[in-house]
C-alpha cells in the first residue's frame, strides 16, 4: 500500500529551478526592518530605544506572553527608527525595529558558545528556545517552545521531522538537509531528549533524492527515514500525520491530542543552533525563485532583509507579474519592495505575466473536483457559494473552520473560483462576529 | 515598477484544465457515436449534427447579448449540448424540428437560469423530451441503418428494438420474438435508433475516455447500468415471455449515452461519489419501470431529469464526512 492521504493534487513542480543550487550567504545590507509580529501570537515588545548601539545575537524585543517569542538584531548597528512599517504578511503597516548596519556585523559579548546540549535540562532548553526566538519555519511560524510544552495528560508518543516540502517553487528545506543534514538530525535529537522520546520519524518528499540519499546515510537507528510520494499538500500537519501514523487528528483538535508532534527541518536546525552554539534565530534559508527572476539562488538571509535587497543580489527581476512571500499555493502577493524577510518567509517567488491568470471567475458547474481534492474533505463548491454570498453562520455547518486554507480547491477549479478567498472571507466574518458578540 | 505588481490571494497558479478543456474533452469523447451515426445514417446526419452545434452557439450568443450578459460560447458548453442533442435526435430529423430543439435546449433549458452552472435539468435532454412529447411522430420516425455507401441513397424507416417490444407487449400481451435480435447489431450500432445512441461500443470507449481523463467518475455510468441490468435480469428471470432479456436492455436504447454522456452532466448530477451512486441508482430504477410497465419504449431521458429534480436533495444529504471528524 503505497503511504498517502485522501485528497491533494499533484502540481507541476518548478522546484528544479533551484533545488541543485548551493545556499550562499547574502552579504550584508545597509538597513534591517524587523517587525515585532513575526510569530502566531502575541507581538513582542521592543527593549532597546532609537539611537541604541546593537550588536549582532542582542536581544532587541522580549516575548509579550506566553505565545511570543524574543526578536534579535541580525547585525550590528544603531536602532534608526521604532515605527511602523509595511508587513509583508499583512500589508500593513506594523510596528517594527528599524537598525542601520554598522557594517561590522559583531557578535553581542559570548556568542557563539559551545556546549553540548544534552546536559542543559528540559525546562532550561525550552526556555532557551523561546528566548532564542525560534518559530516554526515551514511558514505557519508557531512559537515552537509551546509545541515542545504539552500539557501533563497529552502524552507525545511520536516526533515526526517534516522536510516534505510539498509547495511547487521553494527548496530551502531541501538544501538544508542536503547541506546541513547533520544540524538537522542534531536538532531533531535535542526534541527527542526534550519529550523524551526514544525514536521519531523524518518525512521527505521523493522529489528530492538527493535529501534521502545523504540523510540515510547520516541518519541514526532511532530516526526513521520515510520518503514520501510527491502531492500537495503532503507536508500538511495533518495530512502528514494521517500518511505516516494512520491517526485522524479530531477536527477542531490540535496534533498533540493524538499523541503527535510535527516539525518542520528548518525548525531542527533552527533548535540545533540555538542549543550548541547559543545562535538566536537571526537568518533563515530562503529560495528566491520563479521565471521571474533572474538568477534564480538558495541564500542563507538575516531576518529583516529588504525584499529590494534580496531582488537586487539575485540579479533582479524580469516580467514579473506577482512576487510571493511563499510557494505560489499559499504564498502572499507583495505591493512593495519594501517589505522585510520575515522568520516565516521560506522562499520568494516571482511569477511572470505568463503564470499569472488575470481571467475572472464564472459560476461554479458542480463538477465535485474541489470535493474530490479537498484533503480535508470538506464542500468547497458550497462555502465557495456562500463565501459569494457572506452568509458565514450557514457555513458553519458546513464545516468553515476545518479548513486548513492549503488552496487545492482554486486550484483545481475549472470556472476559476477564488474559492479559498470566498473561504477566507467567511471566516473573517466570524472572527469578526465572535469578537463583537462573544460565542 | 511597484505599481505594476499584482496583488490577490492565494493561490497563485492555476490548473490548465479549464472548463473550455472539460468541454473539449466531452466532444472528443463523443466523437466515435457521432462517427457510428454517420457511417450508418450517412448525409442526414451530419447535416443533423451540423445544423444542432452551430444552431447551440448561435441561440447561446444571441441570447446572451439580449440579456446583456457576457457572451460565453467559446467556454464550450453550447457546442456540448448542441452535440448532445444532435445525438439524441433521429437522423432524419427535418430542420426546423433541430433548430426549434437547440432553440428549447439554450433558451429554456439553460439561460433562464442564468446560464452555464445554474441550469437545474440537462439542457439537452429537456429539448428532446419536449420535442418528443410535442412532435411524437417526427420524433420516433427511425431511419434504418444502412452500410456508408448505401446510406447516401434515400433511407427506409422502422421500429427500435425496444419499439418493437412495447409494440409486442401493447398488441399480443407479451413480447414474442421481438425480443429475439442479434445483440452484436446494437453493441456495433447497425440498428435503429437515435443518432448517436445506437453503438454501446463507440459510446463505453468514449465513456472510458472521459473517466481516464478524469472528467467524469465511474459510479454514475457503472452504476446506471448494474441497476438496469440487474433488474431487468430479475423479471426475465421470473417471465422471460414478458420482459426481454438484460443484455438486450443495456446495449439498446438510449441507455449507453444516457449513463456516460447524460446523467454525468456536471452542472446536473450530485456533487459527491455516494449521492452519485443515489442518483444513477434512481436513474436506473425509473428507466426500468418506464421501459417494462410505462407507456414509452425508452425511459433514460425521463429518468435523467426526474432524477436531475432531485440533484439538491441529495447532495443535502450526502454532504462529505469531514477529515477527522466522527465517521
Amino acid at each position: 500500500m503505497k503511504k498517502t492521504f485522501k485528497g491533494g493534487v499533484h502540481l507541476l513542480e518548478e522546484n528544479f529551478l533551484v533545488s541543485s543550487k548551493t545556499i550562499v550567504d547574502m552579504p550584508l545590507c545597509p538597513i534591517y526592518v524587523l517587525p515585532v509580529h513575526q510569530h502566531v501570537g502575541t507581538p513582542c515588545k521592543p527593549i532597546v530605544r532609537q539611537g541604541d548601539v546593537v550588536k549582532k545575537g542582542q536581544q532587541i524585543a522580549e516575548p509579550a506572553g506566553y505565545v511570543s517569542v524574543a526578536i534579535h538584531a541580525p547585525t550590528s548597528g544603531k536602532i534608526k527608527e521604532i515605527g511602523p512599517k509595511i508587513h509583508p504578511l499583512t500589508g500593513r503597516k506594523s510596528l517594527s525595529v528599524v537598525i542601520e548596519s554598522d557594517g561590522k556585523d559583531e557578535w553581542v559579548d559570548g556568542l557563539p558558545l559551545n556546549r553540548d546540549p544534552f546536559s542543559i535540562g528540559r525546562e532550561k532548553l525550552v526556555t532557551m528556545i523561546q528566548s532564542s526566538g525560534i518559530v516554526g519555519l515551514g511558514g505557519a511560524t508557531f512559537p515552537t517552545h509551546v509545541k515542545l510544552s504539552p500539557s501533563k495528560e497529552k502524552k507525545i508518543d511520536t516526533l515526526i521531522i517534516n522536510g516534505v516540502e510539498c509547495d511547487s517553487h521553494v527548496a530551502d528545506d531541501h538544501r538544508l538537509m542536503v547541506e546541513h543534514p547533520e544540524a538537522v538530525i542534531s536538532g531533531a535529537k535535542v526534541i527527542m531528549s526534550i519529550l523524551g522520546l526514544n525514536r521519531s520519524i523524518i518525512a521527505i518528499g521523493k522529489n528530492k533524492p538527493d535529501a534521502i540519499a545523504i540523510i540515510r546515510e547520516k541518519v541514526p537507528p532511532e530516526i526513521q527515514l520515510e520518503p514520501l510520494e510527491v502531492k500537495y499538500p503532503q507536508g500538511a500537519e495533518r495530512q502528514l500525520i494521517k500518511t505516516l501514523t494512520g491517526r485522524d487528528t479530531p477536527s477542531g483538535g490540535l496534533p498533540m491530542d493524538i499523541g503527535c508532534l510535527v516539525h518542520n527541518a528548518g525548525t531542527c536546525a533552527a533548535i540545533w543552533n540555538a542549543a550548541a552554539y547559543g545562535i538566536p534565530l537571526i537568518e533563515r534559508i530562503t529560495s528566491v525563485t520563479g521565471h521571474g527572476i533572474v538568477e534564480p539562488k538558495n541564500i542563507r538571509v538575516k531576518i529583516g532583509t529588504l525584499l529590494k535587497d534580496v531582488i537586487e543580489f539575485c540579479g533582479g527581476i524580469k516580467n514579473p507579474a506577482k512576487i510571493l512571500f511563499g510557494g505560489p499555493m499559499m504564498g502572499i502577493a507583495q505591493y512593495s519592495l519594501d517589505v522585510p524577510v520575515i522568520k516565516g518567509t521560506s522562499g520568494i517567488v516571482v511569477l511572470t505575466q505568463d503564470e499569472v491568470s488575470k481571467s475572472s471567475y464564472t459560476a461554479c458547474i458542480a463538477c465535485g473536483r474541489c470535493v474530490d481534492f479537498c484533503p480535508m474533505q470538506l464542500n468547497p463548491s458550497m462555502l465557495s457559494r456562500l463565501g459569494e454570498k457572506s452568509m458565514w453562520e450557514k457555513a458553519l455547518n458546513f464545516n468553515l473552520l476545518d479548513c486548513i486554507e492549503c488552496g487545492v480547491c482554486s486550484y483545481i477549479c475549472p470556472s476559476n473560483r477564488p474559492i479559498k478567498h470566498f473561504i477566507r472571507h467567511l471566516k473573517t466574518l466570524e472572527r469578526e462576529a465572535k469578537s463583537l458578540y462573544g460565542k | 515598477m511597484e505599481n505594476k505588481l499584482t496583488v490577490s490571494s492565494s493561490p497563485h497558479i492555476h490548473t490548465p484544465e479549464d472548463i473550455p478543456w472539460i468541454m473539449r474533452q466531452v466532444i472528443y469523447a463523443l466523437i466515435p457515436g457521432a462517427l457510428i451515426g454517420v457511417y450508418f445514417f450517412g448525409i442526414p446526419a451530419i447535416k443533423v449534427i451540423l445544423l444542432s452545434v452551430f444552431m447551440c452557439l448561435g441561440v447561446e450568443a444571441l441570447t446572451q447579448k439580449l440579456i446583456g450578459k457576457p457572451i460565453t460560447i467559446r467556454d464550450g458548453s453550447a457546442a456540448v449540448t448542441g452535440l448532445l442533442l444532435a445525438m439524441n435526435m433521429p437522423s432524419g430529423s427535418a430542420w426546423w424540428l433541430v433548430m426549434l430543439g437547440a432553440c428549447i435546449a439554450i433558451i429554456l433549458g439553460k439561460q433562464v437560469y442564468g446560464g452555464l452552472g445554474n441550469n437545474p435539468f440537462n439542457p439537452a435532454l429537456v429539448a428532446r423530451v419536449f420535442l418528443l412529447i410535442a412532435f411524437p411522430v417526427q420524433m420516433t420516425t427511425w431511419p434504418q441503418p444502412r452500410v456508408f455507401p448505401l446510406s447516401l441513397a434515400d433511407t427506409t424507416t422502422g421500429a427500435t428494438p425496444l419499439g418493437s417490444l412495447k409494440t409486442a407487449i401493447f398488441t399480443y400481451g407479451k413480447i414474442g420474438d421481438s425480443g429475439n435480435i442479434a445483440l452484436m447489431d446494437p453493441f456495433l450500432g447497425n440498428i435503429g435508433g437515435s443518432l448517436g445512441e445506437i453503438s454501446a461500443l463507440a459510446l463505453i470507449v468514449g465513456g472510458i475516455y472521459l473517466i481516464m481523463k478524469k472528467i467524469i467518475s465511474w459510479h454514475i455510468p457503472v452504476v446506471y447500468v448494474a441497476t438496469v441490468f440487474v433488474l431487468t435480469c430479475l423479471f426475465w428471470i421470473i417471465n422471460p415471455g414478458m420482459y426481454a432479456s438484460p443484455f438486450l436492455h443495456i446495449t439498446c436504447g438510449g441507455l449507453m449515452l444516457g449513463a456516460f454522456f447524460m446523467a454525468t452532466d456536471m452542472v446536473t448530477s450530485p456533487i459527491t461519489n455516494r449521492g452519485k451512486i443515489i442518483f444513477a441508482a434512481g436513474c436506473g430504477i425509473i428507466t426500468v419501470v418506464i421501459r417494462l410497465w410505462g407507456g414509452y419504449p425508452e425511459g433514460v431521458s425521463f429518468a435523467i431529469l426526474i432524477m436531475n429534480g432531485l440533484v439538491p436533495l441529495i447532495n443535502r444529504y450526502t454532504q462529505p464526512i469531514k477529515f477527522g471528524g466522527v465517521k
